[in-house]
């Protein structure tokens, strides 16, 4: 078992108040997902040349206590980059004016522990394991802002309980991926990618899922020719939310095993597991609440 | 007779569904009303006494599950299982069911003036169903007995390895499961749709409706038929 949670906010006003919103939808879910939790948000893309990355420090020798200043430092010496980093304990959200695979291979080699959740002009990531209330306080969830999220609870069945392998998973760029369910050929589509050059950081199912549907738009798929691949090479059980900077995505498997509901108003989208997580939702009594249907895409633009 | 109203907003589910377990029988309350139900499971689980529960919007999972004599009312959608295993009574939802609305019901009348997911009437032992709207993929999955009348379409293997119960529906079926057949629609069979559909409170002409029934081919092992069916 697990919980989705997404939220996609129309009226720019309720920018500032998404965290605030999205927190007890994630909380809600707790039931379904106590060990570990994860979101990942979307906000205005930095400039054309400007990336960012999320890193995780919790498997560091030091944790939260991680010298993320002193990385900016190393950087400047080594790379000669100017980046700006903004941390909240074990997790920090690095930014810089240079080719992404740069600064993350001199971080693989210099720093091997510190793990990358997420690169992107958009996407800021954080998970951890915890309760969702825990998490959600720890990297002050209630505060973020932006245009849309997509986050998880989760209840680990394929792999174990770790800060790596909670979701969101992420590949590529802005894209990211969150997952009710367990896929019964995650090995399958491992061999099928790892052939032609990616490369897996754990051994989760949704990470194949995850990196699957990355390398069918990065071969020049748009998003619904790719869940339809998706649909076609996934094979068990899924509810999917899929994130990209203007869009959140979702599909479940031919069965609807896993849950899904939507709630929608001229305000927001709200997709949840399930309604408890939507209740307290502003207006959610006159919002129109659907269950989506199996091997259908909705897509809603942020 | 009484009324009572529980606000799960400011009252735990345990207070309501106690109450319904016990103070109910009493019989001096005839109805409940339950506010901000908001997706919680279970409520109104279990019960056994001919009250009158209305839950004013969305029921979690169950909601109205193994209900005897009681009519339970829910004015928003339900979640998956909505009055699994009900043995009489009745459950009316006005929205939307979620999967496994009245699986294995042994009795009653479950409503859903809206549509039902996957798996609608699954197992169903006798009880009666009827889905205003349409009804997802693998429904009355081997039903046994009862009825299921199904205003809209169906998914795909409706009625898939069929015993005794009877499926009607008037929209289009995307494919019948294995053993299920389409039947000429008898006098009887009319008199059957037009009373659910009178006491659903839906508006549909009963003759506008198909009878599905088993094809009985399942019900005995064939060695000769080398596992094709």
């Amino acid at each position: 078992m697990c919980g989705i949670v997404g939220l996609l906010v129309k009226t720019p006003a309720l920018r500032e108040q998404l965290g605030a919103l999205m927190v007890p939808m994630l909380i809600g879910m707790t039931e379904r997902g106590p060990d570990s939790a994860g979101l990942a948000v979307f906000s205005t893309p930095l400039a054309e040349n400007e990336r960012k990355i999320s890193l995780y420090s919790g498997l560091t020798d030091d944790g939260a206590d991680f010298n993320w200043l002193g990385l900016t430092h190393e950087l400047k010496g080594h790379l000669g980059v100017t980046a700006a980093v903004e941390p909240k304990g074990n997790h920090a959200i690095l930014s810089f004016d240079i080719a992404p695979t740069v600064v993350k291979r001199w971080i693989k080699e210099h720093h091997p522990k510190l793990h990358i959740l997420s690169t992107g002009r958009s996407i800021d990531l954080y998970k951890d394991i915890g309760t969702p209330a825990e998490v959600a306080a720890r990297y002050g969830f209630a505060g973020l802002t932006g245009s849309h999220l997509v986050g998880h609870t989760r209840m680990a069945t394929e792999s174990a309980v770790t800060p790596d392998r909670a979701h969101p998973f992420t590949a590529g760029e802005d894209f990211c991926l969150v997952h009710n369910g367990s896929l019964s050929n995650p090995n399958g589509i491992r061999r099928m990618l790892e052939p032609r050059g990616i490369t897996f950081e754990t051994d989760n199912d949704t990470e194949a899922a995850c990196r699957f549907l990355e390398w069918r738009l990065r071969e020049g798929d748009d998003l619904e020719t790719a869940l339809q691949k998706g649909f076609e090479e996934l094979d068990g059980f899924y509810t999917f939310l899929m994130g990209t900077p203007d869009k959140l995505a979702l599909i479940r498997d031919p069965f609807a095993c896993k849950p899904a509901v939507v709630a929608e108003t001229d305000d927001y989208v709200a997709i949840a597991s399930e309604f408890r997580s939507l209740a307290h939702l502003p207006g959610v009594k006159h919002a129109t609440v659907f269950e989506p249907a199996p091997e259908e895409m909705y897509v809603w633009n942020a | 007779m009484e009324r009572l109203t529980f606000d799960l907003a400011a009252q735990p589910l345990r207070e309501l569904n106690t109450f319904l377990h016990t103070g109910a029988k009493e019989g001096k309350v005839g109805h409940v009303t339950v506010l901000n139900p908001d997706g919680a499971h279970n409520i109104a689980v279990g019960l056994d006494c001919p009250i009158q529960v209305e839950v004013v919007g969305h029921a979690g999972y169950y909601a109205g599950g193994m209900n005897k004599t009681a009519t339970v009312t829910i004015t928003g959608s339900a979640g998956t299982g909505v009055a699994e295993n009900m043995m009489s009574g009745k459950v009316h939802v006005k929205g939307f069911a979620s999967n496994g609305a009245g699986a294995s019901a042994h009795g009653g009348l479950l409503v859903i003036e809206g549509d039902a997911g996957l798996r609608c009437g699954i197992s169903l032992k006798g009880g009666n169903i009827v889905v205003g709207g349409s009804v997802g993929s693998f429904s009355a999955f081997m039903a046994q007995a009862g009825r299921m009348v199904i205003c809209g379409n169906a998914g795909d293997a409706l009625g898939d390895s069929l015993y005794e119960a009877v499926l009607y529906v008037k929209g289009s079926v995307k494919s019948l499961g294995a053993d299920a057949q389409y039947e000429p629609m008898t006098d009887e069979d009319v008199a059957v749709v037009a009373s659910l559909l009178d006491q659903a409170g839906l508006a549909h002409d009963a003759k506008d409706f198909k009878r599905i029934a088993s094809k009985r081919s399942l019900y005995h092992w064939n060695a000769d038929a080398n596992q094709e069916y």
